[in-house]
Formats: structure tokens, sequence, C-alpha cells
């Protein structure tokens, strides 16, 4: 039975035009620019120097404090900038600029692609090793892996679900993934299964990806506790909370986070990080991007070393076109939009997109005619219109009850909006202005 | 050149423009049902009551208010057919300049335009025609299918007109002229296709329920509201029927007969005027059903959708307030 959350989303177009594309090499540019902040938490403290010569895998920056992670080269070369360069969101972020000189990698990384089986015992050896290959979540938020997995005192893990939702428009990479590196994120599962101290795992996938189904539902047999289990498409069926109320009908409680109801959900790509991280010794310093979009000549999944400019992956399928009017690291929905061909890589890019002046076109906004849309697609029961008409008029006095703070700015009332009202920027807003009444109080 | 934007990056293909538009496509069978069964008279209402409530909304925007009209989103044209579709072919025609005046200028404009008028605006036009002229208002020419420029000379009653003037009171004078008669009681096929007296939009069932569909089948409105209010029609005069009240009309001449499904349809739909949620809508449709039947049996007037549409406009407020959804992690264990 295809599962799903109960109320609210939507079904936009596809667009998965990558779906069928085998990943490929990236191969190296000839500069990366790797930013010491990739992850929720604190900035990475550099630990190079300009003129260093590093290989693939050496620490360049180490973790800062519990919420951060360590960030390591992507690539063999020479330290030749380390300083403030413009970021994915427009701001200056701190940046170690490599000249890449060959291709090589840190001692004892394994490079091959030999399954490794064998989990080991240690647990603490496990965590040191998925702490020190600076592994996060993959799917957008960039939490520290090391946090998410370590269960609470007094808490109890029930649920390992790892998230091969791609609800987002034109991204792959989850998909690709899942289909070629099934039997290691499996096992990466079961590595987590372990820190948890649980016996079972459920992959969730929606129906838009047949192949990633029966490939993991094939392999599934082969290891006892790891299930399947089939979500319908609709957007945002990938969202953690909505993911959660899906498989287990629990909902998280406002305010609280998914292990206080016994759940902990890992997107298939930081699966696939923590196999690499605890059965290859490799740090994080690749993941799967797709390059699409409906301006894009052809559409690729890459394998790309962080720090890899998208100008560098954009040239790789044939250009810009005239046609292309936005750049956006992401998803459609969710993504960040650039204008900056130098923005680099991290470890949460999924995407890399081309979109027409067309399909992003902002109409004039007109007045809301109370069609009640935004209210019907909010995952999360929100009223976006009373929250947005409020902020509009600087009027903050209703943000608790409204539960502005629950807001998953997933962007369904805003895609939805025939008035286009752009009501997820209100919605922001509103978070913003409730988390500091919070933090007064 | 590229540019820089907040997300979501995409939109759906639906505006406000394209919504109004499904509407409009909506009502073309009940149009063309009205033009074919009253022929050219009802060419001349429709034209006008659209021309007039587009030009109104355009002046006031344009020399009262001083913003780019508004006119583009084709939320008047729609007030103009159903403000037409609420009156009779033989209106005259400086009467229906007065319905969209009220319609368009004192219940929309005046409370800030499209998205925050309290009241339905054809309704409240059609309301106040009804009260200043009740004679040219409830004078139903009858219907002459197929013959486009024949004359409106002949009238006859509506089933509910009926039903209101055989409680005793009437002369049988007045019965006599007006064809009171149970003799006259249209057949369930007449009304039906639409073969019978009434205002313009109103008579044809079967155009309404397409365009009902179309509605639905472009997500244009959800089912709740027609459904709802329909059923509780239905069965309150059902089982007013079982007690004798209204011995003469069954429920399925209820739901077929006077404006209730171009009501339940069409304006007890609009975005504007009605519950935001789910839940809301229920509520309200619920609440029409009961004070249309409470008006069409026990008050005088013989038509009570337009008086139960518009008292319950009055609640949206009031309904959008208690109906509001559950946030996803509170109040369930």
């Amino acid at each position: 039975m295809t599962k799903t959350f109960p109320i609210g989303g939507l079904h936009p177009q596809k667009h998965k035009l990558a779906s069928e594309l085998a990943i490929i090499d990236a191969g190296l540019p000839e500069y990366v620019s790797i930013p010491v902040k990739q992850h929720s938490g604190a900035p990475a403290k550099i630990v190079v120097a300009k003129g260093e010569k590093v290989k693939a895998g050496t620490l360049l920056a180490a973790a800062d404090g519990i919420v951060s992670a360590p960030i390591h080269s992507s690539v063999s070369g020479e330290i030749v900038n380390i300083g403030l360069q413009e970021g994915l969101f427009g701001y200056d972020e701190e940046q170690i600029t490599i000249k890449v000189e060959g291709n090589e990698y840190a001692q004892g990384i394994d490079t091959s692609d030999k399954i490794i089986t064998e989990i080991p015992d240690d647990t603490e050896e496990i965590m040191q090793r998925i702490r020190n290959a600076g592994v996060v979540g993959m799917g957008g938020a960039g939490y520290p892996t090391p946090i998410k997995t370590t269960v609470p005192e007094g808490k109890k893990a029930e649920y390992l679900i790892v998230n091969g939702i791609e609800c987002e428009p034109y991204l792959c990479a989850d998909d690709r993934l899942m289909q070629e590196k099934a039997e290691e994120i499996i096992i990466g599962a079961k590595i987590i299964n372990k820190l948890l101290g649980i016996q079972k795992a459920i992959i969730a996938i929606d129906e838009n990806k047949p192949q990633a189904i029966e490939i993991m539902s094939r392999l599934t047999k082969r290891y006892i506790g790891v299930n399947v289990r089939t979500c319908k498409s609709k957007y945002p069926q990938g969202s953690e909370k909505q993911l959660i109320t899906a498989i287990t009908g629990r909902e998280v409680p406002a305010a609280k986070r998914p292990i206080d109801i016994g759940c902990i959900v890992q997107n298939v790509g930081t699966v696939f990080a923590v196999y690499e991280a605890v059965m290859k010794k490799k740090p994080l310093f690749e993941r799967i991007v797709t390059v699409s979009g409906d301006t894009a000549e052809k559409s690729a999944n890459f394998r790309v070393r962080v720090g890899t400019p998208a100008e560098f992956l954009i040239n790789k399928i044939g250009g810009m076109t005239d046609k292309t009017a936005e750049i956006i690291f992401g998803g459609p929905f969710m993504g960040t939009a650039t204008v900056n061909l130098n923005t680099p890589v991290t470890k949460l890019t999924s995407g890399i997109l081309l979109l027409s002046k067309k399909s992003t076109a902002k109409e004039p906004e007109t007045a809301c005619i109370r069609c009640g849309k935004c209210v019907d697609v909010c995952p999360q029961g929100l009223l976006p219109f009373e929250i947005a008409r409020r902020a509009r008029n600087n009027d903050f006095s209703q943000l608790m009850q409204l539960h502005a703070r629950d807001c998953i700015e997933c962007g369904s009332c805003a895609y939805t909006c025939p008035a286009r009202i752009p009501l997820l920027d209100y919605c922001k807003i509103s978070k913003a202005e409730a988390k500091k009444i919070l933090k007064k109080q | 050149m590229l540019k820089i934007s907040s997300a979501p990056h995409i939109f759906s293909p639906v505006n406000t423009r394209t919504l109004m538009g499904n509407v409009i496509i909506a009502l073309i069978p009940a149009i063309l049902a009205a033009l074919l069964i009253f022929g050219f008279s009802a060419l001349k209402v429709l034209l006008t009551s659209i021309a007039a409530c587009v030009a109104c909304e355009y002046l006031i925007c344009r020399y009262l208010l001083k913003i780019p009209p508004t006119t583009g989103d084709y939320s008047a044209v729609i007030t103009g057919i159903l403000l037409g579709f609420n009156l009779p072919a033989s209106i005259p025609l400086w009467m229906i300049l007065i319905g969209a005046f009220v319609a368009i200028g004192i219940t929309k404009m005046a409370y800030g335009g499209l998205g925050k008028n309290l009241f339905n605006p054809a309704l409240v036009g059609r309301v106040f025609l009804f009260v200043s002229f009740p004679q040219q208002m409830t004078t139903w020419p009858l219907p002459h299918p197929g013959d486009f420029f024949a004359p409106d000379v002949q009238t006859g009653a509506t089933a509910l007109g009926i039903l209101k003037h055989l409680d005793g009171n009437s002369s049988s004078e007045a019965l006599t002229k007006y064809s009171y008669s149970i003799d006259n009681m249209p057949n369930y096929l007449d009304m039906f296709l639409g073969n019978v007296g009434g205002s313009l939009g109103e008579v044809s069932a079967v155009a309404l329920i397409l365009g009902l569909f179309y509605m639905l089948y472009k997500k244009v409105i959800t089912w709740h509201i027609p459904f709802y209010y329909l059923s509780t029609v239905f069965i309150l005069t059902s089982i007013m029927w079982f007690y004798k009240e209204t011995p003469d009309l069954d429920p399925v001449a209820h739901l077929l007969s006077g404006g209730l499904l171009l009501g339940a349809i069409f304006m007890a739909t609009d975005y504007v005027t009605t519950p935001m949620t789910t839940k809301g809508k229920i509520l309200f449709a619920i609440g029409c059903g009961i004070l249309t039947v409470i008006i069409r049996i026990f008050s005088a007037y013989p038509e009570g959708v337009s008086f139960a549409i518009l008292i319950m406009n009055a609640f949206v407020p009031l309904i959008d307030r208690w109906c509001i959804p559950r946030v996803y992690g509170t109040g369930r264990k």
C-alpha cells in the first residue's frame, strides 16, 4: 500500500529529465573553493595555511564544537587562497581555494567499488569515523549526522527511516544513488541501526521511482530488518515530518524533534556517506548533483567534488542558453537562486537547475480572493493567508496562535496562490519574528 | 540575464484570471440555455448586465480610486453574468444599470474591491432590485425555446410562486391572472431542461450541472458546498413533505426549482464571500440549506436562496474564526 501524509500537498509537474541517466564523474575543475561552513552550526576552524599541498580527503578545517562538522579537501593540489568570497546566499563566507594538481587521495581511503559488508563491532569507533568524515544531513538541512544518530538520554529510537523521497521537480540525485548504490545504502542503514540500538530500517521511496523501488526491494530481501515502503508522489512527501507521519502515523509534536516520538530520518545520500565514512574511511567530499532544468540542453547526474564551481558543471551539459533566467541550487521549491556562477557545490547541493523565464515568471501580485487554496495545500495545517496578511501589516501579535514557527517552508502555498502573493516570504518573516519572541521569553 | 528571486521559484499555472476564466466557461451552458429558452430578450439582459458591471468597476477604479483598473481579472464579468442570471428576461434594461451599480459599486468596490467584499455582489444587486421593483422582478416570461425573436408577452408563474399562492390567501382573480394553479406546475423533465418560467440562468438544471462538473474537473471549486447545500435542502424538504408541510412540491422538485442550483453551484461557491477552510465550507453550506428551506416554506417570499446565501455571507468571518484546521503536531496525542 502506498503511504502519504494526510493533509495538504500538491502535484507539480515532475520534470524528472535525468531519471534514466546514470551517474557520471564530473571530472576535476581547475580550482575548487570549499566553504568552511557547509552544515548547520558553527563554521569549522581552518587547520591549513595558504601554500600547503593537500590531497583529496585531507582535513582542511576541524569541527568547532559539538554542532559543527569538519571540512576536507575534495581534490589534490595547492591551497592558493583562504578568505572571504561570495557564498550561495549572497553573503561573504570563508572559503578555501585549491588549485587542482593531479588526482591523489589521502592515505587510508578506499576508493575501490568493492562492497564491504562487515560492520565494525565497536560503536564508538563507528561514531568516530562518521564524525571525522564530516558527514552531515545531505537532504538540505546539513545537521551533523553524529548528533542525529545519538539517542539522547531518556529517549528511545524505534524507527529508522531512510528518506528516498525526492519530491522536488527535476532532481534525480537520490533516485540514481538508490539505483546504483542500493546495497551500500542498505549497509549504511544497518550501520546507523547499530548506533541506534535497533534492528529495523524502512527505506521510503515515492511511486515515481519504480526502478529504485524494484532494486531496493530485491536487495533488502538479503538484509533482515530492512524494508522498502512506497509513498505517494506528492509534494512535500520528502519533508521529515510529513514522511514520519506517512510511515508511522505519528506526528512530531510542535517544537519537538523526531527522536521524541522514536523516529530518526536520514536522507539516502547521508546514509551512503555514512557507509563510505565507516567502511571506506572516506570523508564526505563528493556528492551526486543533478544538473538539469527546462533550459538545459541536456541533463546529467554528476558525481561532483565539493567546491566545484557551478559554471564548470553547467558547461559540461552545454552551457546556459539565451532562455536561462534563473540558476537554482537545489530544487525549484526550496532551492536558492544565484547569479554567481562561481558558487561552489557543497555537501548540501542536490541539484543545479537552469530554469527559463517562463517557468520562473513571478506575475504581479493581485488581491487575495480568499480561495483557500493555500490552506488546502499546507501540509502543516497552517493559515498562510492569515500569517501573510498580518505580517504585511507588521502585526506579529498572533504569531503563537497562528503557529507560524511550525511552517516547514515547503513553499506549497506560494506555488499555489492564484493571486501570486509571496506567502512563503511572509511566513519566513513571521517565523523569524516568532523565534525572536521565544528568545525573549 | 540571470535573476534572483526567493523560493519557491516555480508557480502553479493557475492564476486568478485563469480561475475566473474557468468560471465563465462553466457558465456558458447556462448562458446558451438562457438564450435558447428566452431568446433575444435574454441576450439583451445579459449583455447589459455584463457591460454595466465591467463599466462600473472600470470607472470607479479609474476616476474615483485612481488605481489601475482591476477589470482584467474577469471577476466583474462573472458578477455581470450572475446578476443577469438572477433577473427575468422581461426586466426593463435601466433597472439592470441600477442593479449593476449596487452590485459592483456598493457591494464590491466600496468594500475595497475584489476579495474584500463581505456579500456576494450579484445577489445583493438582485435583492436590491427585488425589494425595489417587486412587480417587474417577479413577472416571468414563458419559455419559448427555439423561437429566438419571439416577444415576451405571455407571463407565467414559477413552481415556487404557485406553491406560495396555493395557501388560500390569494384572491381567485389573482390566481387566474397569474396562472397560479396546481395544473400549471411544471413536470420534472421541463424543470430539468429549463422549459419553465423563471430568472434567466436558473431555469435549466442540466446546464447548471454541466457547469458544476466543469468547475469540479478544473478544480475551481471542491464538491463540498454544492453537495452539502443541496443535500440539506433535500433532506429537510423530504421531512416536510413527509409531514405534509409542503404537499404540492416534492423534494426533487424543490431541488430543481427556483434559484437553488444556480445558488448552490455558482453563488455559494464564490471564493470571496464563503469560508476558506473545508470545515467552514460545510458549515456554511448546511446553513444555506436550512435557511433556504425555512424561507421557502415558512416566509412570505417564494424564493429563499438569495436571502439564505446573503445571511450566511454575514457569518463567514465568524465561521472562518471557528473552523481553522488542526495544526500538525498539536492537539493530538
